[in-house]
């Protein structure tokens, strides 16, 4: 952690989005410096996965904006904002389940290569040399992540933890610059959370920032630099873990009012 | 045992153009859970742009397999962009509406392509000229004929290649997984619309070719031609499992089989009470009987799987 001006990567400000009469996310503004592991937190229903949703563009937000290195992003499509550099696990896995989990790798590679139709059909050397690289890069990140022995398993007929780990992979096949994570130990035991947690460390060091919305406190005030705290769509809290542990509002936000 | 033979070869023969023709519903439906009705009338399309080619050839001297290469060479660009064209205008901007409505504009863009070509083309049957050699060969007691040949070697090689495009490439690992899922594959970055897009123009490329050959093969070709055509390779792609590509390769070829059987064997089964001109009958009472064990086809198992 450092004290050193660090550059914001993701600015958000004043975000609102409503469905119907319900607030799901009202003037939501906070920043994630580059290299950062910012954990977003609250209670069922706080906003978190909508705000997830509004970052990689499934929700177009109803007032704010928000910008990735300065680039204004509010409002585009959910492929451009992968190939703008923001990749996203999910809270309830959503593998291509009757793909390979090298084939699933593959699929994020996507977005960073362009060996189109006639490439396919008359099947050019570039195009050959393309589809190889694609290929060595999915096995790598396979490794990367420790799955490396199951490239070629259905995604459907891995483990629970290895479906996890793929779709961090999965993912990071984007190349993103914020990597966006969903509750990514839910359902995790104690070792299989701390095996997580140095992989998010690793991908950390690695250059890539990481957002996460996690209920584990414990993972949550051991690995991350900042917080956030959001509770029926306000943000009502932001900082370190100590800043924000110590905070009456999120105590009563988790406890309720004593 | 020689009429069972032949009947196997032609069955073959009729069964890969259905094949051909399936693919393209196949491949529709697996990407976005659409029947697109009007992919009959693009195989007509096909038929009709290749003897327009054809007919302005006919004075130039050139041999008849050049012109017909030359035909269908034209009708497989034009194919693609009139596929191109129905998805962006018919069915993009209804990605989002209730499933009957875009099966309504389906209809209707079959009607009105059949509706141009009998503007265009007229409402006579209009014969497709002699333009391979007539040549037949034996085969075990049966016989083969040139472009029974060339029918059969030319799809397999098309459904090769359109496997190994599917399974092993990059577009075709975009096409699966936003068939699977494409909420989560436009969030990897893999633009959906253009990967739609280009599975109606490879669906359409396979129906110019199927309707080059079903018009070659039978010496006509005319404006409502797509519509049983297309009613049989849905019929072959339902078969074999909607969605699957495998399975309207095999649906297909079933389909012209049992056909092909029925129109041999249906006289003599039925004491001649029932002739070959049952064999549409035969066909689609074996599609019922298979849908009765099998609801979902015979290959279909990812039926249902989508949300």
């Amino acid at each position: 952690m450092s004290t050193m001006q660090a550059a914001k990567l993701l600015e958000l400000e004043n975000i609102g989005k409503h469905f119907g009469g319900l607030a799901a996310l009202s003037d939501v503004s906070l920043s994630v410096r580059q290299g950062d592991i910012y954990a977003l937190i609250g209670p069922n229903g706080a906003g978190k996965t909508t705000l997830f949703n509004v970052i990689t563009g499934i929700y177009r937000p109803d007032s704010g904006s928000f910008s990735l290195a300065g680039a204004p992003m509010a409002g585009k499509k959910p492929s451009e904002m992968a190939r703008s550099g923001i990749a996203r696990t999910f809270q309830n896995i959503r593998l291509f389940a009757n793909m390979s989990a090298l084939e699933n790798v593959m699929v994020g590679r996507h977005c960073r290569t362009k060996s189109g139709v006639l490439g396919a059909i008359f099947n050019g050397a570039r195009t050959k040399l393309e589809e190889k690289a694609i290929r060595e890069r999915a096995a790598s990140l396979l490794d990367y992540v420790g799955i490396g022995n199951h490239a070629h398993m259905l995604a459907k007929n891995l483990s629970y933890g290895d479906q996890r780990r793929l779709e961090i992979a999965r993912a990071l096949a984007t190349e993103p610059r914020l990597l966006a994570l969903d509750e990514p130990a839910a359902g995790m035991n104690h070792a299989e959370t701390d095996s997580l947690k140095s992989l998010l460390e690793r991908i950390r060091e690695d250059g890539t920032t990481l957002l996460l919305i996690e209920h584990d406190m414990k993972l949550v005030m051991n690995l991350c630099d900042r917080l956030a705290v959001l509770n029926f769509g306000k943000l009502i809290a932001e900082g370190t873990p100590e800043e924000v542990s110590g905070n009456p509002l999120v105590v009563e936000a988790y406890l309720g009012v004593q | 045992m020689e009429i069972f033979l032949q009947q196997l070869v032609n069955g073959v023969v009729l069964g890969s153009i259905y094949a051909l023709v399936a693919l393209g519903y196949t491949l529709v439906y697996g990407i976005m859970g659409l029947i697109n009705f009007a992919h009959g009338d693009v195989v007509m399309l096909g038929a009709m742009v290749t003897l327009a080619v054809v007919h302005l050839l006919s004075g130039s001297g050139l041999p008849g397999p050049m012109v017909a290469a030359i035909g269908v060479l034209a009708a497989i660009p034009a194919c693609m962009m009139t596929g191109f064209l129905i998805e962006r205008i018919a069915y993009r901007p209804l990605r989002s509406a209730p499933r009957l409505a875009p099966l309504i504009t389906a209809i209707g863009v079959s009607m009105l392509l059949q509706n141009l070509a009998m503007m265009v083309w007229g409402r006579e049957y209009l014969s497709f000229p002699q333009l391979l050699p007539a040549a037949t060969y034996p085969i075990g007691g049966a016989s083969i004929s040139f472009i029974q040949i060339i029918i059969i070697v030319s799809s397999s090689l098309m459904m090769a290649g359109l496997s190994y495009l599917v399974k092993k490439t990059r577009l075709g690992n975009a096409m699966r997984a936003t068939s699977q899922n494409p909420e989560v594959s436009a969030l990897l970055g893999v633009n959906v619309n253009s990967i739609i897009s280009v599975t109606f123009i490879i669906g359409s490329a396979l129906a110019a070719v199927a309707g080059m050959m079903v018009s070659a093969y039978y010496g006509i070709a005319h404006y409502d031609m797509g519509f049983i055509l297309g009613l049989k390779a849905f019929t072959a792609a339902v078969l074999g499992g909607i969605g699957n590509i495998e399975g309207a390769m095999v649906g297909g070829l079933l389909l012209g089989v049992i056909e092909s059987m029925g129109a041999g064997y249906l006289g003599t089964l039925t004491g001649g009470a029932m002739g070959s001109n049952y064999q549409d009958v035969f066909a689609f009472f074996v599609l019922i009987v298979v849908l009765i064990f099998r609801p979902s086809g015979l290959l279909g198992e990812r039926i249902g799987e989508r949300p």
